[in-house]
Parts: structure tokens; sequence; C-alpha cells
């Protein structure tokens, strides 16, 4: 058995009984952490199997900014719910149900996996050889950014779509100020110097992210993850407050990727010969600035879907403490 | 001169997997979280510390070696930060910083 083998290996079985530890966790803070963890070893499985694209996702998206939100849900629920005596059957049915259901889940997929035929079916041949029409050095970007444009586009509407949900959960009194569910009491010095000493930097790589992502593994949602990440521990410790929800420049900044997508996408039905269609000559300029549109509207969506609902300005939301916390 | 090149590679990864192996057992053993913390912040910072060390020598020069590096500062500065605050989380603030406006339920 090779040492690589070994190491992987011992990689899927910590990443198993991390995944069971997390189900089996009696407290919704302890899954969450579980569930950061275990998408972090995913993103090292996802390096292993040389994708390293999705592995800045997992990490970036997957794990950190999804960590955050279930972290602010937890600190959200009530901490010791009193079990009710009655329903306990239900309760245990539904479990047993959600298992199988889960168990099925796996066993159909791992199936999928287990017939594929030898070879496996792949267009990643295809998706090379037209790469160089787009200009493209990263062949995911080709598939993001030229291939399935639609994709890409809906993505960047649905974190939008996804934005004005959870805006719509604003109290009556509180619409239109600033989000308030990354407010904490005090923050201590320590997160004060670290949100002055980190920022610079993180910028610098969400920036990086973005750029490389046309030739190297990267791309707008990776580059915007890290930036929104910069974003929130900024407003954590209250070096910068959240902007209001109906600022209009706020609003811009939101919509300005997917309008300039979907602009350049219309206009391919002229130069091109198809919606979402690029210009021989232009391909790669053209897709530059929707990368760079996309990651200006992303970074802001992500970093606002952190900072949670407009809330009521002067008390700070309990919520956002207990998160840090507890 | 590569030989001891990766000699130094050897000796320092190993002596960082020892650091790594000591604070995971500390984390484990240690009875409460500011023992705990010590243990694991060790482990980042001289246990990465060391590997970063060892595997310098194995990387392009200049740029290879400056990435290192900064993973390095970065978990540094990480976990400086967290064992602040996880310290401050467990250890209820002495009554005088209460005064000055350190502790946590003071008026923002």
């Amino acid at each position: 058995m090779s040492l690589a083998l070994v190491g992987d290996l011992s990689l899927a079985l910590l990443i198993l009984g991390l995944a069971v530890w997390t189900i089996g966790a009696r407290g919704a803070y302890g899954a969450v952490v579980g569930f950061v963890a275990y998408g972090l070893l995913v993103a090292l499985v996802w390096v292993r199997l040389a994708a390293v694209d999705v592995a800045l996702t997992e990490a970036a998206l997957g794990s950190g900014l999804m960590g955050l939100l279930l972290l602010r849900a937890a600190a959200r629920l009530p901490h010791d719910p009193a079990p009710p005596a009655a329903g306990r059957a239900g309760r245990l049915a539904l479990r047993v149900l959600v298992g199988l259901a889960c168990a099925a889940l796996a066993a159909g997929l791992a199936a999928v996996v287990l017939l594929l035929p030898e070879p496996a079916p792949s267009l990643a041949a295809a998706a090379g050889a037209a790469l160089p029409a787009t200009g493209l050095g990263n062949p995911v970007a080709g598939v993001l950014l030229a291939y399935r444009a639609i994709d890409t586009l809906l993505e960047a509407v649905v974190l939008v779509l996804a934005l004005i949900g959870l805006w719509s959960l604003a109290a009556d009194d509180a619409w239109g100020g600033r989000p308030g569910a990354l407010r904490i009491g005090q923050p201590g010095p320590a997160l004060v110097l670290l949100a002055q000493l980190l920022p610079p930097l993180g910028i610098l790589v969400g920036i990086h992210l973005a750029w490389t992502g046309a030739n190297h593994p990267g791309g707008a949602f990776q580059g915007a993850a890290v930036l929104a990440a910069m974003w929130a521990i900024v407003m954590v410790a209250g070096l910068s407050p959240p902007p209001r929800v109906d600022r209009r420049a706020v609003r811009l900044v939101l919509v300005v990727g997917a309008a300039l997508f979907f602009a350049i996408g219309i206009g391919g039905v002229w130069w091109a010969d198809a919606f979402l269609a690029y210009p021989a000559d232009w391909a790669k300029p053209l897709i530059l600035a929707i990368e760079a549109a996309l990651t200006l509207s992303l970074a802001a969506a992500l970093g606002l879907l952190l900072a949670g609902p407009p809330a009521v300005d002067p008390d700070p939301v309990a919520a956002g403490r207990a998160g840090v916390r507890s | 001169m590569s030989l001891a090149l990766d000699l130094l590679t050897i000796v320092a990864v190993s002596l960082g997997a020892v650091f790594f192996l000591a604070g995971t057992l500390g984390l484990l053993r240690f009875p409460d979280t500011l023992t705990r913390l010590h243990a694991l912040t060790k482990a980042d910072n001289l246990g990465l510390g060391l590997v970063v060390l060892g595997l310098l020598p194995q990387v392009d020069w200049p740029l290879g070696a400056l990435k290192l590096s900064a993973v390095w500062l970065l978990a540094l500065l990480a976990g400086a930060t967290v064992g602040q605050l996880l310290g401050a989380a467990v250890r209820p603030p002495p009554p005088v910083a209460r005064v000055a406006g350190v502790a946590e339920e003071s008026h923002p």
C-alpha cells in the first residue's frame, strides 16, 4: 500500500467519523463546529482529486460562509429546548425516516459512481479543445463563463433573490436600516487588531483569486467569498457598520454583476449568434469584465447575507453576540 | 549542500510533527479551557513554524518561500486572536475592567 493511499484512506475515515459525530452531536453549536471542520476536510479531498477550483469553493463558501450563517442560526435557537414528553415516538420515527432517506440517497449516489462504464463518459476533452476560442486558460472558468454561462448568471441572480428573502425578514420599524446580526456588544482589542491587520492582505488575496481564475484555479465566487469574509470581520469588530439597506449605491453594487452579465449576454444575440455567446475576438475582455463586476456584486451579496436582515439601530442584537461568545 | 538541506527538512518537519502531537495530547488531556488553549496555540505556532521552516529549502525561491511564510504568519495571527477571544469568553472580566468598559455587558 503506497503512502498516498494510506493518507487518503485515513482522510476518508476521518471524514466519515466526523460526519457521524456531527450528526450525533448534542447541541446545535457543536454540530455546526463539526460541519465546518467536515467542510475543510472535504476541501482536502477535492485537492487530492485535483479539483482545486471545487476545493476553494468548498473551503470558502461551503465551510466558511455557510459555517458562519449556521453559527448565527444556532445562536438564535433556544439553548436547551425542553423535549416535549409527548411525541417522542413520532420524533424517533422522523429521525429513522430521515436516516433511511439519507442512506438511500447515499446508496444511489454510490451506485451511480460505481456503475459508471469504463472509461467514464466525459466532456473534458471537448471542453479543453474549445478553450482557446474563449482566451481562457482554466477549463473550469471556460465552463462557468462560456459553455454554461447561463448557470453562472442564474447563480448570481439567485444570490440577490436570497438576499431579498433575508431582508424581508426585517421587522417593520427596522426596514431600511442597517443589518444587525454581526453586531456584538464590545469587540475586544484582539478582534479589532485582527480586523485592522487582516483585511488589507485578505482583499489582495480575494482580488488575486478572482483575477487568476481565468487561467488557474480560482474565480469570482471564491474571490468574492474571501472579500465578503474580510468585510464581515470589519463589521464584527465594529470598525465600519454595515450600510443601510435602502441606500441606492448598495443596491446598484448588488445588481451590477448580474446586470452586466445579462447585458453582454443579450448583446451576444447581435454580435455573436446566440444569447450569452461572445464575439470571437472579444471573448477574453468581455469575460474579464463580467468576472470583475460579478466579484464585486457577489462579495456585496455574501457580505450582506452574513450581516443579516435590517435591525433597529441602537440595541445590540443578542444573536450576533451569542454567535461569537457561546 | 543539498544533503544538508534535506536533513534540515527532515529534522524540522519531524520536530514540528512532535509539537503537533504534543499539542493534540494537551488539547485532549489538559483540565480546563485556558490550558487547552495553550496546548493548541503551541502546536499552531511552534509546530507549524517548524514544518514551514523545514519546507522552505524544498520550494522555489523566493515566491514559494514567501507564500509558506505568509501561511505561518497568518496562522500566528489567527491563533493569537482566537486565543484572546476564547480566553476572554471563558474568563469573567475583573471588576476594574468592568468599570473601564471592557465588560461585555456595558453599554456600547
